[in-house]
Formats: structure tokens, C-alpha cells, sequence
């Protein structure tokens, strides 16, 4: 199997997708800059979006009825949800970094029992 | 003119065509952005000094100095390369080629003439903003990575501005996408051909402002004076890159040069026709025939030249704008975009929506342009229900069919 | 030599960018790096929707993600850079355990994602030329009328296939709230040292 010219089909994209899913949520769970794990996050939104858009995308399923539009569609409204949480979890983070004088999640336990 | 090369090949080799195609013109485009980058430093110390009543460089070069530029090339090449102790090393010298990419890319999008165009993009308008928008990174990582303080003041102040200024930007160049009905620049531009009354700024009176808006705008988005608060040398020594020396530091002009000119263009295509001049001479002498390839190539090529004068008078502009207007402060500048940019761009936004809603016509002189009928077919097939029934494959039309079906 | 086919090439060229700088993200511990490498990652994103037809998507995630959030991530962690927070290590069980539990998720995924015939990838030649108009389709959709579901016969999933008006007007309202909460959130706020953090410029 020659990479170089095969056809590229969904499957190739939902590989590229997994492996920046997982590296997000690796990078969530091991980061301890609050910022850190919010670019785990992104990472994860992002690959699921890939996901998304190779689904339904036409050019890579051609004739098939897939989720049309959907995919689309749903990739743009996850991009500009990232965008108002990333807004959100920075202010928090500000917030923390203010009041705490630190970023690390760890130190973050007051709540605790 | 891969197929053209592709004969010379055996079948094998024939991937080398297309790769050859893609270099050529990859080399025109980065010569065009490092080329022009010298003539518009020459250019530049020209008019500030003819601005300032004195004459600028005469010495290097002969008549007008015209070497001063290569000069000041070989200067900074043979510069020593400094970085400071405690820079990041790798993000140091990166930033420069970030931005310098960043600049470059939005060329990608840039027709030059009817079909001369790196990539026809439908979204190309939405692209180059989104490209010039990413330039800001490279400046960011230089003021970071430089370990200095005054680079970080010049980075924030950086980030700030340019992320704010797109907003009255994005608004800005809405307004000719929604009367052109498509985000094409190449459709947007024929849309304009003719008399230069069908140039989209004069379309109504809100275009004309918004243009001025826009230009505003663009010379915050790309640092120019009055807005280059990221490299203020009066109170920051040289902003975000204090700490670059020789090739470095020219690289960093070359995208700011580069994007100077690519916002210019951008402004020639969305309000000033683009590569049509303003009356239609090569359309009288039958150059914008496509069934005459070598006509229409001639005519494509005077369309270039064309464009290009309209984008060096963009620079120029900014030029005279820089060294007459005295520089911002941070909050200023903050107030310009929040307080006046963003509600002037909203308010000629709503009246150019309901100009074209209303006057979609004109006002006195009916709007005719030879490429009336390419905006994309539901819209116009909306407003006239007595239109001829276009094709039946064309997706889009089912859509204005039904909603006008519903409506009734 | 078989011929390349081009679209392939620059799959695998965005595809190893996006992997690799993600990768990289994950690795490294140097906050300012890993932001980065972030945008390179998400910019070789952009460039598979481009590849994959989605062109409004791709500008959109260079727009938004690359230009916006990420300009706005920057910021946070210049705000917060200082000394000991630039680079923060994870102590090694840390690591141990999360690249077992990455690794055996990324093999779920991966095997999953290759069992399924029809994601297959079919030859290029019966393929349809790149839409020409995939802006317009989305502005369609986002106002509530699917140009691409014409043809559904079925009533019930036809009415599934309604458009994204609604969702549409609620991101928007999300969206200034968002703004109005960060911004409250974040305002600068006199500490017992007396200097707040928005003192910066």
C-alpha cells in the first residue's frame, strides 16, 4: 500500500482526528498549568472536528448520503464554542492566578472534604 | 503550464510538471512580496523626505538614489546575528518566518488579473483576513521569546491591538461581500468591470465610508503609523524587536511590507475594481475576450498593471498617512477601534444592507456590469419570480423555489 | 513509479504536521512552546478542511481558533508567565499512566476508525469536482433552509433535517454573554499588594 498514491478516504482523517483526541486528553490529564490543560481542550475539540468534517464531507465520500451539511455545520458551531469557553476558562484562570498566585491545578483543592 | 511541461516528460516523471508549475509560481509571488519590500523601503525614505522638505537618499545609486535599499540589504546581511542570554532560542528564531509566512500565505488568495490567481478560493475574501490576522504571532513570539521587557510591552500591546481591530475589520469587508453576493475576490472584482461608477465605492454612500473605515483599519492590522504602538521607538527603544539584528529584522520588514501590500490589494478588489481600470478601454479594444487567448492574455497583463498601480497607491497612502499623522497612545488607539471604528462600521453596514435591500438598482443611473447574472443563483432567481427557470442541476435554486413557494 | 496523487500528498503533509505538532504539545512542558505548537497543529488542521472541501470551515479554524483564541491563549499564559510557572514538570507515574491509558485509547480509536467499510477510501476518478459554493450552502443552513436534503422523501427525517436557525441565535446570545462574563470576571481588581494585574501596559 503506497501512501503516496492511494486515495485518501474518511478513515485516513478519522486517524489524524484519534490522535489529536487522545493527545488532548493526555495533555489534559498530565498538564498542571491551568493553561496546559486548556490547550489539551482544544485539542480535543479540534479532533473531533476533523471528525466532523471528514464525515461529511463530499469530496471524500463521494455519492454516499452521509450527514451532508451536518458536519459542517456542527464543525462551525464547535469552533466558535471553543472560542467563547477558551474566553471563559482564561478569565477563570486569571481569576485563580490573582487571588492564588499560582496556575497549578494541583494547589487548586480548597473545595476539598 | 503543467500540461504544457508535461509533454516534454516521460509518464513516470510527469509529477515533476506540476511541481515545476507550482515552484514557478511560488517564485513570481515570493519575489513579488521580497522585491516589492525593497522598492517600498526606497519608496518610503523618498517620501518622508519629500514630506519633511528634504530630499532623501540621492547618494547610492545614481539618479534618485534607487540603490539605497540593496545597500542597506548588504548591510544587514553582513550584520552580526545577536540573541540575547535569556531568549528562547528556537521561538527567537522562528517569529521572524511565522510572520513572514503568515504575510505570504494571504498572496495565495490574491487575483492579479481575470484568472491569475495562486488559488481560487470561495472564501477567499475570509481567507486573506484570516491569514493577515495570524502575522500577529510572529510578533507576539518575537516579543516573548526575546527576553527583553520592552519586546514584551510591544508584544501585548501587539495582541491587543490586532485582535481588537479585527472586528471593525471583518465588519468592514462584509459590507462589498454582501452587494457582490459571493466571497470570491475573483467574482467580486469582475462584478466591478465597466465605468468606474461600478466600483464598489461608489456604490452607495455607506461603501464610501466604510472604505475610509477599512483603511483605518487595515493600516492598525498591519502596524503602520499611526497605530505601530508594538515598536513605538520614542517609548519602548524599538518594541518587539529590540533584540533583532541583521536578516532577522528584515524578515520582519519584509512581512510588513508584504502585508501593506496584500491589504491594499485586498482594498483595489473589494471597493476599486480590482484590475479594471476606470473606463473600460480594454473592453472597447476587445481585450476581455476569452475566445483570443493571446488579446486576452495582453489585456489580462495591462489588467495586472492595473492592479498593481491601485495596490502601490495604497502604500503610498499609508506612507503619507505615517509620516504626517503623530503616533497614537495605546488607550487611543483602543478608543479609536471600540469607540468609533466598530459602531461607524456597524452603522454603514445596517444602511449598506438596507441600501441594497431597497435601491438594489441605484439611485439614479441603473447599475449595469457585464457579469451581472454570475452572483450565485438563488439570489437574484429571489428577487425576480418571473425569471427564466435556470437549469434544473444547479442545487441551489430548489431552495428559492421553496422558500418563495412558503412565503406566499 | 506510480504516479503521486496530489491530494494524497498533501493529506499526508497537513496530516504528519497536525500529529507531530500535537504530539509535540503534549511533550514538551515549556507553556509558551506548547501555545506554539498548538497554532502550527491547528493550522495543518485548517489545511485538511481545505483538502476535504471544507473551505469556510478551514478559514473559519484560521480566523477564529488560530487568529482569536489562540491570540487570546498567548495572552493568558504572558499574564501568568513567571519563573516557576513557564515550565512545570509532571512527575514520571504521571506520564507512566497516562500513555498507557493514551495508548490504548488511541488503538481503540484506530482500529475502529479502519473497520468501517464504508470510510473507505474510493478512487479519485469518479469523484466530483470540489463544490463551488460551500459558503453559501452554510449561510443557507445557518438560516434554517438544507440545500444538501432536497430529496428526502422520508417526512419524519426531513424534519430532522431542518436547518440550524435556532442553535444559531443561541450561540449568538452565548456569545455575548461569554463576553459580558469574562470580561466581569477578569476586570481588574485592586490585590493586597496593591498592584492588579491589568497594570500591565
Amino acid at each position: 500500500m503506497n501512501l503516496l498514491s492511494d486515495p485518501v478516504g474518511v478513515s485516513h482523517y478519522l486517524i489524524v482526528g484519534a490522535v489529536m483526541f487522545v493527545a488532548g486528553a493526555v495533555c489534559m490529564a498530565t498538564k498542571r498549568n491551568a493553561l496546559g490543560v486548556l490547550m489539551g481542550i482544544e485539542l480535543v475539540l479540534n479532533g473531533a472536528n476533523v471528525n466532523f468534517v471528514a464525515l461529511g464531507s463530499e469530496l471524500l465520500r463521494p455519492g454516499v448520503s452521509g450527514i451532508g451539511l451536518d458536519g459542517q455545520l456542527v464543525a462551525l458551531f464547535v469552533i466558535v464554542l471553543a472560542a467563547a469557553e477558551a474566553a471563559v476558562a482564561l478569565a477563570i484562570t486569571l481569576n485563580y492566578y490573582n487571588n492564588h498566585a499560582t496556575v497549578d491545578v494541583d494547589q487548586a483543592d480548597e473545595l476539598k472534604g | 503550464m503543467a500540461e504544457y511541461l508535461k509533454g516534454f516528460l516521460s509518464p513516470e516523471w510527469q509529477f515533476l510538471a506540476y511541481v515545476a508549475a507550482a515552484l514557478v509560481h511560488a517564485f513570481l509571488l515570493i519575489n513579488l512580496v521580497a522585491g516589492g519590500a525593497l522598492a517600498f523601503i526606497w519608496l518610503e525614505r523618498k517620501v518622508s523626505g519629500r514630506i519633511q522638505d528634504r530630499l532623501g537618499p540621492t547618494r547610492v545609486g545614481g539618479k534618485f538614489g534607487w540603490l539605497q535599499t540593496l545597500a542597506d540589504g548588504l548591510k544587514l546581511i553582513t550584520k552580526e546575528d545577536l540573541m540575547p542570554e535569556g531568549a528562547d532560542g528556537m521561538l527567537f528564531r522562528m517569529a521572524p518566518y511565522v510572520s513572514f509566512c503568515a504575510s505570504f500565505c494571504g498572496y495565495l488568495a490574491l487575483p492579479f488579473a481575470d484568472g491569475w490567481v495562486g488559488a481560487r478560493l470561495n472564501v477567499a475574501v475570509f481567507f486573506m483576513v484570516a491569514v493577515l490576522g495570524i502575522e500577529v504571532f510572529g510578533v507576539i513570539l518575537a516579543g516573548y521569546a526575546s527576553a527583553s521587557k520592552w519586546s514584551l510591552f510591544g508584544a501585548m500591546r501587539e495582541a491587543a491591538q490586532v485582535v481588537s481591530y479585527e472586528v471593525p475589520l471583518g465588519m468592514c469587508v462584509v459590507v462589498p461581500v454582501l452587494i457582490a453576493g459571493t466571497m470570491d475576490l475573483v467574482t467580486i472584482s469582475q462584478m466591478q468591470a465597466g465605468w468606474f461608477s461600478n466600483w464598489f465605492v461608489f456604490h452607495d454612500p455607506f461603501t464610501f465610508v466604510i472604505f475610509w473605515v477599512y483603511f483605518t483599519c487595515a493600516t492598525a492590522s498591519v502596524n503602520r503609523a499611526p497605530f505601530d504602538l508594538a515598536e513605538a521607538e520614542s517609548e519602548l527603544v524599538a518594541g518587539f524587536h529590540t533584540e533583532y539584528s541583521g536578516l532577522r529584522w528584515s524578515i520582519f520588514f519584509m512581512a510588513e511590507y508584504g502585508s501593506m501590500f496584500a491589504v491594499s490589494g485586498l482594498a483595489a478588489i473589494l471597493f476599486f475594481g480590482g484590475w479594471n481600470g476606470p473606463i473600460p478601454l480594454a473592453d472597447w479594444l476587445g481585450l476581455t475576450d476569452a475566445s483570443r487567448p493571446l488579446a486576452h492574455y495582453f489585456g489580462n497583463f495591462l489588467g495586472m498593471l492595473n492592479f498593481m498601480f491601485k495596490c502601490v497607491f495604497g502604500v503610498t497612502f499609508m506612507m503619507w498617512v505615517r509620516w504626517t499623522l503623530p503616533r497614537l497612545r495605546i488607550d487611543q488607539v483602543m478608543t479609536t477601534c471600540l469607540k468609533y471604528c466598530t459602531p461607524i462600521a456597524a452603522v454603514m453596514f445596517v444602511g449598506a444592507t438596507l441600501w441594497t435591500y431597497f435601491l438594489p438598482g441605484g439611485l439614479f443611473i441603473p447599475r449595469q456590469t457585464r457579469y451581472g447574472s454570475i452572483r450565485e443563483g438563488w439570489h437574484l432567481e429571489a428577487q425576480q419570480p418571473t425569471a427564466v427557470e435556470p437549469p434544473a442541476e444547479d442545487p441551489l435554486n430548489p431552495v428559492a423555489r421553496r422558500t418563495r413557494a412558503e412565503s406566499r | 513509479m506510480e504516479t503521486i496523487n496530489w491530494h494524497s500528498f498533501f493529506f499526508l503533509l497537513f496530516a504528519s504536521l497536525a500529529c507531530v505538532f500535537a504530539l509535540a504539545v503534549v511533550l514538551t512542558s515549556n507553556v509558551v512552546r506548547m501555545a506554539f505548537y498548538l497554532v502550527l497543529s491547528l493550522g495543518a488542521t485548517s489545511g485538511l478542511f481545505f483538502l476535504a472541501g471544507a473551505d469556510f470551515v478551514g478559514a473559519m479554524q484560521l480566523m477564529i481558533y488560530v487568529g482569536g483564541t489562540l491570540v487570546l491563549l498567548i495572552f493568558g499564559v504572558m499574564l501568568t508567565a513567571k519563573g516557576p510557572f513557564i515550565s512545570m514538570k509532571t512527575s514520571a507515574g504521571e506520564w507512566i499512566l497516562g500513555a498507557i491509558v493514551g495508548g490504548s485509547l488511541l488503538t481503540v480509536l484506530i482500529s475502529s476508525a479502519t473497520s468501517v467499510d464504508a470510510w473507505r477510501a474510493v478512487p479519485r476518478e469518479d469523484r466530483p469536482a470540489a463544490s463551488q459554493v460551500t459558503a453559501t450552502r452554510l449561510g443557507l443552513g445557518l438560516l434554517g433552509a438544507r440545500v444538501d436534503k432536497l430529496e428526502q422523501t422520508d417526512a419524519t427525517l426531513a424534519g430532522g433535517m431542518s436547518g440550524y436557525l435556532l442553535p444559531f441565535e443561541i450561540v449568538s446570545v452565548h456569545l455575548l454573554v461569554v463576553l459580558i462574563g469574562s470580561a466581569y470576571l477578569a476586570r481588574s481588581k485592586r490585590r493586597a499588594g496593591g498592584r492588579s494585574v491589568g497594570d500591565h501596559f
